[in-house]
This record gives C-alpha cells, sequence and structure tokens, in this order.
C-alpha cells in the first residue's frame, strides 16, 4: 500500500441525528468506520459477505448492510444505527415477545423490523418473512422475531382506533 | 475490511466517468466501475479482486434513469434491485429481481452491478435476454447503443474502460405473459440452484436460464424444440438438453444430474402454465 494510495480524507456524516467529522480510508467499510471511528458497536461484524444481517443499519430510510457499504459513498445520507433508535416500539416488542437470546444479531433484526414498519406499517405475512429473510437467527428463531413484529402492529391499530 | 486502499471519484457525467478511467490507466492504475459495488466490495475482502480506483456510477444521471421514452422503458444500469420492487412497470424484471439475495442486499445490488458481476448467477439479465432488450454501453469513444444479445455472450462482452450506463425494453413487451422461478436446494434464501425464466410472445415461448451452466443463457435452439406441441412435455425438454450449453454445472449447490432433474420438472411447470396463458 503507497503513502499515496492510503491518504486519509475527512468525511461529514449524519448519523442518529448528529453531523460527526470523521477521517477515513477510501477503502474502510461503513461497518469499521461506525464502530471503530464513531465508537457505536451496536452494529455487529457477522459473516462480513453480506449474507447475515448482523451489521444493518438504516440508510435514508431503508435498511442496509453495513459491511457491503464504503464509508464514502454514504457522507450526504442519513444513517441510523441502534444507538439511534431510542425507546421504538419495536425494542420493547422484541424484550417482551422474548425475541432475543444470545442477542448478537439482535440490532441488526430491530434496524431491519423498523424500518419495514417505518416503510410499510401494515405489512403482511409474506413481506414480513421476506425483509427478515435478510437476517439471520442462530439461536432464537423467527417465530418470536416475527411476533414481535406483529404486537407493534396489533398495539399501532389499537391506539389508533382508540384516538 | 478491505486489505487494501484505493482513490474513490464519483464522476457526474459519462464522459467525466469515461476520461477518469483513461487517465488512471494510461498512469498506470488499475480502475473499476462502481454501481452497487457488493461485489467488489466482497470480492477485495478476499483479496480477489484489486484496484487502485474506484469509479462510482451511482450520481451519473444517465445511470438512474427510469421511464418511458419513445415507447421504450429505459431501465439506469444503477437502479438498485429493490427498485424494481417498487415499480411494477416491468412484472417480469420485478420477479426475478426479488429473488436476488435478500432484501436488504438488494437495496444495494443495482441491476447493471448484478449483470456486469462476476459471480456467475447473473440472474438479472433473464427478462432482458427474452425481451431482445437494447443496452446503452459507454466508453472512451463515447456511447453506443446494441443490441444485448450481440454483446452478452455468457457475460457482458465490454471493452477496457467501457461501461453499461442503460438497458431499453420495448414497452409493448413488458406485460407478456411470463414466468421467472428461483429453485434453491435449501431454505427461501439460500444460494441458487437455478432460475427459469421465461415469456409467451407470438404464441411461442422463449427460455433463459441461470445457474444451469456458469454463465446465463437463452437458447433459441432449445426454444424451437420445446415449442414443438406434437410431442409431450417430458419428451420436448428432454429433446432440448440436447442442445444446452456445457458445461451443466456441478457444484456443491447441487449435482449436474440433479440440476438437470430440477430444471426438466421446472421447464414442464412452465409448458403447463404458459401454454395455458396460467399465471402462477
Amino acid at each position: 500500500m503507497s503513502e499515496k494510495k492510503s491518504k486519509k480524507v475527512t468525511i461529514d456524516m449524519n448519523i442518529n441525528g448528529e453531523k460527526v467529522e470523521t477521517d477515513i480510508l477510501a477503502a474502510d467499510l461503513l461497518l469499521d468506520v461506525i464502530r471503530n471511528n464513531l465508537g457505536l458497536t451496536g452494529a455487529k461484524p457477522g459473516c462480513l459477505n453480506g449474507d447475515c444481517g448482523a451489521c444493518t443499519v438504516i440508510i435514508n430510510q431503508k435498511p442496509m448492510k453495513s459491511c457491503l457499504t464504503l464509508a464514502i459513498e454514504v457522507g450526504d445520507k442519513e444513517i441510523t444505527t441502534i444507538e439511534g433508535l431510542l425507546h421504538s416500539p419495536v425494542q420493547k416488542a422484541f424484550v417482551d415477545e422474548f425475541a432475543f437470546q444470545c442477542g448478537y444479531c439482535t440490532p441488526g433484526f430491530i434496524l431491519n423490523s423498523h424500518a419495514l414498519l417505518m416503510n410499510d406499517p401494515n405489512p403482511n405475512k409474506e413481506k414480513i418473512t421476506e425483509w427478515l429473510s435478510s437476517n439471520i437467527c442462530r439461536c432464537t428463531g423467527y417465530k418470536e422475531i416475527e411476533n414481535a413484529i406483529q404486537a407493534v402492529m396489533t398495539k399501532t391499530h389499537n391506539k389508533n382506533d382508540s384516538d | 475490511m478491505i486489505p487494501y486502499d484505493f482513490r474513490y471519484y464519483k464522476p457526474t457525467s459519462i464522459k467525466e466517468a469515461a476520461d477518469l478511467y483513461q487517465t488512471i490507466t494510461a498512469e498506470g492504475g488499475k480502475p473499476v466501475y462502481y454501481s452497487g459495488g457488493t461485489e467488489i466490495i466482497t470480492l477485495s475482502r478476499l483479496n480477489l479482486v484489486y484496484t487502485d480506483a474506484v469509479i462510482d456510477i451511482k450520481s451519473i444521471p444517465e445511470c438512474q434513469e427510469w421511464g418511458f421514452h419513445h415507447e421504450e422503458l429505459i431501465i439506469g444500469a444503477a437502479l438498485p434491485l429493490s427498485f424494481f420492487d417498487e415499480k411494477r412497470d416491468f412484472p417480469l424484471l420485478t420477479e426475478t429481481a426479488r429473488e436476488i439475495a435478500d432484501y436488504t442486499a438488494r437495496n444495494k445490488i443495482t441491476i447493471g452491478g448484478n449483470i456486469c458481476g462476476q459471480i456467475f448467477y447473473r440472474e438479472g439479465v433473464l427478462p432482458f435476454l427474452l425481451l431482445d432488450s437494447q443496452v446503452l454501453i459507454a466508453g472512451e469513444s463515447g456511447v453506443r447503443r446494441q443490441s444485448l444479445k450481440e454483446v452478452f455472450i455468457e457475460t457482458l462482452t465490454l471493452k477496457d474502460g467501457e461501461f453499461l450506463v442503460q438497458l431499453t425494453t420495448k414497452k409493448i413487451d413488458l406485460r407478456l405473459p411470463a414466468l421467472s422461478v428461483k429453485k434453491r436446494q435449501q431454505w427461501k434464501t439460500g444460494y441458487p440452484l437455478l432460475t427459469v425464466a421465461s415469456v409467451k410472445k407470438d404464441g411461442l415461448l422463449r427460455f433463459a436460464f441461470s445457474g444451469v451452466c456458469p454463465f446465463p443463457f437463452r437458447s433459441e435452439q432449445m426454444e424451437v424444440v420445446l415449442n414443438d406441441r406434437k410431442k409431450p412435455y417430458e419428451e420436448r425438454v428432454l429433446d432440448s438438453f440436447k442442445y444446452l450449453p456445457k458445461p451443466v454445472l456441478n457444484d456443491t449447490e447441487g449435482s449436474s444430474e440433479y440440476r438437470l432433474f430440477v430444471l426438466k420438472n421446472t421447464i414442464i411447470d412452465f409448458l403447463k402454465k404458459l401454454e395455458g396463458d396460467q399465471r402462477e
């Protein structure tokens, strides 16, 4: 790696509603930058191959795998990590429905589920399955996670009915 | 972590991108065009791809185009696969694209990246092969429009410094009866065994395949045999296999015998559904 090629560049990032400035290499993955430069360790390195979804973050309202994204690509975009998702109903539903065990995959699942309900407050079963197929859990199972999403949907409907 | 660094460029015009490629090459560098970038990132991490400079084409307006013009649908090469789930003007593309990778990956993988990728499935090309689409290719000498059939021979045959800008498909063909099915050995999200896509035009079925051979293809010779309605389904399919390109894949996703078994049954299902115009 030559000196010239390894030159760091400064980028502005919009992450969890805050503007931050950080120095990166062009080849740095978004996952590494948010974990190592910004100290936001909720996004997890799993397969690092785009298969497991443990590194999922929300970029401009869409769930994306941060291991498949260069940090330099997202300077002008809004990024949400699990740390920025304070008091999302999905988080509480995951607790209530026992939708996690070891917790390693949980930030990815929660962000994907949150993005799903943000984009479509009333997804059908097929759509929930399709979105959740982006993430892999190896200790709980998917039924409880689907139940958590259903619980948020039910709660939202009940609230809307009573309003 | 990618084990080496590179320079990153984000051109905003076709000419700027093509000129950048030439300049970097002239300086002895090894640039790559970058769209979704998922394959470049994952293969770089494994040291299977090396580049000095990444030229990100996502900010080129023509690569993001989507719309009808002169009775054709224009599709920018840098549109992500999930986009076609939201825009349903091209149902066969929607069906085929939604079976590639998984939802969050499809937010990043682009149609051009899938078609130009090294990974051999490249299912995104199947609808375009079936509908005689055209491609817009840019490079040092400007932009050229060509029939996809002429330039997609196992892979998109681009000259050094060229990149795919757009695909265009006749509007009249977008709503033809069509099917696309991906078969996996395990689960709904495992790696593909094979994908079969078909359209019915002028009473005849066209077929294109991915995962059968180490490249996607459409075979007009197979189509002639498969459309011979005088013969029963199974006989037609087995006869058509004489025209399969070689080699048939034999890997961890499935042996060649298993692939041909699944292919036979899938094509028979297609013949039953599409000869009677039944949509799934």
